[in-house]
């Protein structure tokens, strides 16, 4: 599904990402562990083309996603759910809204949206905050309706770059129980994180990354730097 | 296709309502920039009208000699009507020459008594010639000087006037244009203030739409509810500044009256409202829609 050939990433000759070849195939679980600075980071954003790779090839199915145009960038990004570290949620909509905006990019109707919201934000728990706006959510609360978007317009690929980076320890199980069971349901994804418990209870195939370049590459891994 | 345009114009709307007051400050900056552009058409209207008036005063008399009978007087003043640099031709026969001789005079006893004494009508048959333009007077004299009438006409009266009327032509093209210069200056500061407002709006909204652009949606689908949200700052801050400028106009039309003879600033407030409210309306959407399209561009990079 997801393919990183010989990929390297400089910043003014400073180099993030050195040599990257990376494979992800359809429904895995991914962890990409690694210290602050360590890569993780620029790997998604390469992912989904919010940067670009200075050598090597990016390939989502059979798109490379290096070379795709301005004009085809939002139908790559249509496949794949991002949750963020700073849940970056639209302030002025509601949790509805929000999560409904992921579903209106796609084209879906308004009778499917009416439909699929309710659903999905009964899936992260938050059917009673539907008409509550961003700032009226605590964090565990708003990383919920990050996921709940990511997850409404059925992406292929769930990236989640350090999602539990700014909850406390319950909200942070809520959230990694949440991921799992999306991933049960067949969507592949991918959590950067630093957070070795998580990792270890995970059980999953890990990828470590120091100093911009792959050091491990375990199934069943652990936490290991 | 419809079902997206839709969604752009609600997100529209519903963001314009949200966020109060963002709006409110925005409609206030571009209201005070299409006041300006307003002020600056009512100005215009009223150095309009001075200038028609001092024009409507300028005129270039041809006097014809005693002999020459009414039909070719007439006929002169059809071969002037048909010039293009013609606004008007009065024609002035000798008795009505003299009664407005008397009229005038009526009071002076000297003049009344030389009258009686002469016994005879004194005065000359005239035609009062006006332009269309204070400049097109050395033509139409030119065309009086012509061989053709060279017999019938006594004096024309234009060499008399030229200077008054060359200078009247100087001061009302200097203040065509440094009236038009100040215009274009003082519209595009507004345009600019206004702008740079619109700019800064966006500006603190640069996260969401980087979002929204994350999120998978195109460019159209984040710029159009801007778009849309900046044709309502247009709408409202044209209509709010109609509105404002209302007793405004009340409150300065006596003075600008005097100043202005002949202008009728109230009346013309009135019969114009809705042309005014629509030549605002249309700076205030292309502002809004125009201003937002393009401070949103660099945002749209992601």
């Amino acid at each position: 599904m997801i393919l990183f050939s010989n990929v390297s990433k400089f910043y003014n000759s400073h180099p993030a990402l050195e040599d990257i070849n990376l494979k992800i195939h359809h429904g895995e679980f991914v962890s990409l562990v690694g210290q602050s600075g360590a890569g993780k980071s620029t790997l998604l954003k390469l992912l989904i083309a919010e940067e670009l790779p200075t050598a090597g090839e990016i390939f989502f199915d059979k798109q490379d996603i290096a070379v795709m145009s301005k004009h085809e960038l939002p139908s790559l990004r249509r496949r794949i759910g991002m949750v963020f570290q700073d849940f970056k949620l639209l302030v002025h909509k509601t949790v509805f809204e929000n999560v409904a905006f992921a579903m209106e990019v796609v084209g879906m109707g308004k009778k499917e949206i009416q439909e699929v919201v309710p659903q999905v934000l009964q899936l992260v728990g938050l059917e009673q905050k539907a008409n509550n706006f961003p700032g009226e959510l605590s964090g565990g609360e708003k990383q919920r309706v990050a996921i709940a978007r990511a997850l409404a317009h059925q992406p292929d690929l769930i990236i989640a770059d350090e999602p539990t980076g700014n909850l406390d320890p319950l909200n942070t199980w809520d959230v990694i129980r949440l991921l799992m069971k999306i991933n049960e349901l067949g969507t592949t994804i991918i959590l950067a994180t630093h957070d070795r418990e998580i990792v270890n209870t995970l059980n999953k195939r890990v990828v470590s990354l120091d100093k911009g370049k792959i050091i491990r590459d375990e199934e069943n891994g652990r936490y290991i730097l | 296709m419809i079902t997206a345009i839709k969604r752009i114009l609600i997100s529209g709307v519903r963001h314009f309502w949200r966020n109060g007051w963002l709006a409110t400050a925005t409609i206030s900056v571009m209201s005070l920039a299409l006041s300006v552009i307003l002020g600056l058409l009512i100005l215009s209207v009223l150095t309009e009208s001075l200038i028609l008036n001092f024009q409507n005063k300028i005129d270039v008399s041809a006097y014809f000699k005693k002999d020459v009978p009414e039909e070719e007087i007439l006929s002169v003043r059809n071969d002037l009507l048909a010039q293009k640099e013609v606004k008007s031709v009065e024609y002035v026969s000798v008795d009505e020459a003299l009664a407005r001789f008397k009229e005038k005079f009526k009071n002076n006893q000297d003049i009344m008594e030389s009258l009686r004494v002469l016994d005879q009508n004194p005065l000359e048959a005239s035609l009062h010639i006006k332009a269309k333009s204070a400049d097109q007077f050395p033509a139409i004299v030119s065309f009086l000087e012509g061989m053709k009438y060279k017999d019938l006409i006594s004096k024309v009266d234009y060499y008399e006037n030229k200077e008054t009327i060359k200078q009247l032509t100087a001061v009302v093209s200097a203040i065509r244009k440094v009236g038009f210069t100040l215009s274009l200056a003082l519209a595009l500061i507004a345009i600019l203030i206004s702008f740079n407002t619109i700019r800064v709006t966006i500006y603190t909204l640069r996260d969401e739409i980087g979002v929204m652009k994350l999120v998978g949606a195109s460019n159209w689908f984040v710029r159009g509810p801007f778009i849309a949200e900046g044709v309502l700052h247009g709408i409202i801050s044209s209509f709010a500044t109609m509105l404002i400028f209302y007793p405004i106009i009340f409150l300065v039309a006596p003075y600008t009256d005097e100043f202005f003879p002949g202008s009728r600033l109230v009346d013309y407030y009135q019969e114009n409202f809705i042309q005014l409210w629509i030549i605002l309306m249309f700076f205030g959407i292309v502002l809004g829609a125009f201003g937002s399209a393009i401070a949103i561009r660099k945002h749209l990079k992601i």
